[in-house]
């Protein structure tokens, strides 16, 4: 490939798509309201938040499938409010079932390129090429209900590099596959964005998914941006009670001194891992839950300043559900 | 469970006697020749008549125009309303009802009092000839089954996700109909395309009222009033006919299929 990688920080002012102050009106609901967000050229930015919240209202919009109440909406400091899809110059990748089912998968990824007027050798070279990218070169004849799940995102993802447009966007490209394939996709997807060093927007409403792969985190909630940041900040320091609740699992706690004070009225927020179970000086609980997760073991252990989860390294002696044991915040 | 099994052998023995009865006497009764004994007399009658065979090509030139109009206006029809319209659904569903609530005898006399009192040009050129003049009442009738076949063949497709992955790619809405969505619907297409052709091969009524004596069905019917041998074998040969066609277009309609399959392991085995 012949894009050269630019780190997003030599970049920053340099916007490849901007939303600016971009509103989406159906009948009474506000999808979208007044949403400002600049993507820097060659980042993955992930947009995070639940079902209804106007993600994928913005990425259609973004892609041309519907045009915005209010606001307007630039790639590369054009203004491309008014331009039908058909000429975004956007790659589109589907949750699901978006391949064209009569054709095979290279036929698949040379369509963008047909519609470009690009010659039947090259389309094939280049067809040939992408699905050699995806791991696929081998399936080039295979039609779609021929491929598994995993197989037709990666075609997918093939077909919306093939006409090396100017944003990629994956609208949850993941969710119809299992666990172990969506994580070794998502991984892939990441390597192959770093190594094009495509501005990509990847509409996601799982948390982790977001965190491990995006350069930045813009977490939506009912329309609004709430917080945009790189996924530790995201993590270690949510602007919000919504994002704190939203991503990763947060404890809002009574604190005197920096220790869980039962009555007190200052409250903070904890992550579970920032809790230590067997405390000496904690308060008293007992425990509701005990999850196994590998390495940790998730606890959620009821005290008298309400429920809290707490992750302890997974080691003999941990309390059972049932036993009472203590809890306090770490370090 | 043996109980239910033998009813459901007398039921399909009973339905396939009241099938293949009228057909195997037909056959039967096509055969005789004149003067005692069997042969294929009444059969080589028909290819030596020329107000039949002209009859025939009429009626396969009227089903083509209709069918070639009717694919027209329904497809994008079809695809437009579920694209777009998705609250018109109902109302245009009722209303592709309405040719099969009113029976083709009332159409047939609202278009003969049009023909009969309705002057100037263009309605003389309409009323000149059959194909010019049935064509359009054709595709009236055709519609609702034409629709109702291209609905289903659009239920079946992530219409929505296919159109709009075409035009992310850079074709625009035409191209993506007849590059993506038609194939994809190609054995629904077949299917209407088939239908409307069975039923212009079929239609008398309004041929009849309208006095058209030189479509297909017409003419089997004259036929049979003064040889009522050669209007039989005509009745076969034309359900052998349409037979041919429907397994021609299943044969095409089915290799697609078989390319669209879900679960292509069953298929996979033959060469």
């Amino acid at each position: 490939m012949t894009a050269v990688q630019k780190s997003p920080a030599e970049t920053a002012t340099d916007a490849a798509v901007e939303f600016r102050g971009v509103s989406r009106v159906f009948g009474e609901t506000r999808a979208l309201d007044g949403l400002d967000l600049a993507l820097r050229r060659g980042e993955l930015l992930a947009l995070l938040g639940p079902s209804g919240c106007g993600k994928t209202t913005a990425l259609r919009l973004l892609a041309g499938f519907d045009r915005p109440t209010s606001g307007e909406i630039r790639i590369d400091g054009r203004d491309v409010t008014g331009v039908p899809a058909s000429k975004r110059d956007t790659g589109m990748v589907f949750q699901a079932y978006s391949l064209f089912p009569t054709m095979t998968a290279a036929e698949n990824v040379a369509f963008g390129l047909r519609m470009r007027k690009v010659g039947g050798a090259e389309r094939g070279r280049r067809a040939a090429e992408l699905l050699e990218l995806v791991g696929l070169g081998d399936r080039g004849g295979s039609y779609p209900h021929e491929l598994s799940g995993g197989q037709q995102q990666r075609v997918a993802l093939a077909r919306a590099l093939a006409v090396r447009p100017s944003v990629l966007l994956l609208d949850e490209p993941l969710s119809a596959l299992d666990a172990r394939v969506r994580v070794q996709l998502r991984d892939e997807i990441r390597r192959l964005q770093l190594a094009e060093g495509i501005t990509t927007l990847f509409v996601t409403h799982d948390q982790s998914e977001a965190l491990a792969v995006a350069d930045r985190v813009a977490v939506l909630n009912a329309g609004r941006m709430e917080q945009v940041d790189v996924p530790q900040e995201v993590y270690a320091r949510p602007a919000t009670p919504f994002v704190a609740e939203f991503v990763g699992v947060m404890n809002t706690v009574p604190v005197s001194g920096g220790r869980i004070t039962p009555g007190a009225a200052e409250t903070t927020q904890v992550r579970p891992e920032a809790l230590l179970v067997g405390a000496p000086d904690g308060l008293a609980g007992t425990v509701l839950t005990s999850t196994f997760l590998g390495p940790v073991t998730r606890l959620v252990i009821r005290t008298e300043v309400g429920e809290l989860t707490a992750d302890a390294v997974t080691r003999p002696g941990l309390p059972a559900i049932g036993e009472h044991t203590t809890v306090q915040i770490s370090g | 469970m043996t109980r239910g099994r033998r009813w459901r052998v007398v039921v399909l023995a009973l339905a396939a006697l009241y099938f293949l009865v009228p057909l195997v006497a037909s056959a039967e009764f096509s055969l005789r020749a004149p003067g005692g004994g069997y042969g294929v007399a009444n059969y080589t009658r028909i290819a030596e008549d020329p107000v039949l065979l002209s009859a025939l090509f009429t009626s396969l030139r009227i089903a083509v125009l209709t069918a070639v109009i009717v694919l027209l206006l329904v497809v994008p029809t079809a695809v437009w309303v579920r694209l777009r319209f998705p609250s018109l659904a109902a109302v245009l569903e009722s209303a592709t009802i309405l040719p099969i609530v009113i029976p083709p005898v009332v159409m047939a006399a609202g278009i003969a009092f049009v023909q009969a009192n309705l002057g100037g040009p263009v309605f003389r050129a309409l009323f000149d000839s059959s194909t010019s003049a049935l064509t359009p009442f054709y595709v009236i009738l055709a519609l609702p089954f034409a629709y109702r076949a291209v609905d289903n063949g659009l239920a079946a497709i992530p219409l929505r996700t296919l159109v709009e992955a075409a035009r992310n790619l850079g074709a625009g809405m035409t191209t993506a109909l007849v590059r993506v969505i038609l194939p994809a619907i190609r054995s629904a297409v077949l299917g209407a395309a088939f239908l409307t052709l069975a039923l212009v091969l079929g239609e008398i009524v309004i041929a009849r009222i309208l006095l058209y004596t030189d479509t297909f069905p017409i003419a089997v019917v004259e036929t049979g009033r003064s040889a009522a041998g050669v209007s039989v074998a005509l009745s076969l040969a034309s359900l052998l006919l349409t037979w041919v066609l429907l397994l021609a277009v299943s044969f095409v309609g089915g290799r697609r299929r078989r390319s669209l399959r879900s679960r292509p392991s069953v298929r996979r085995r033959t060469p």
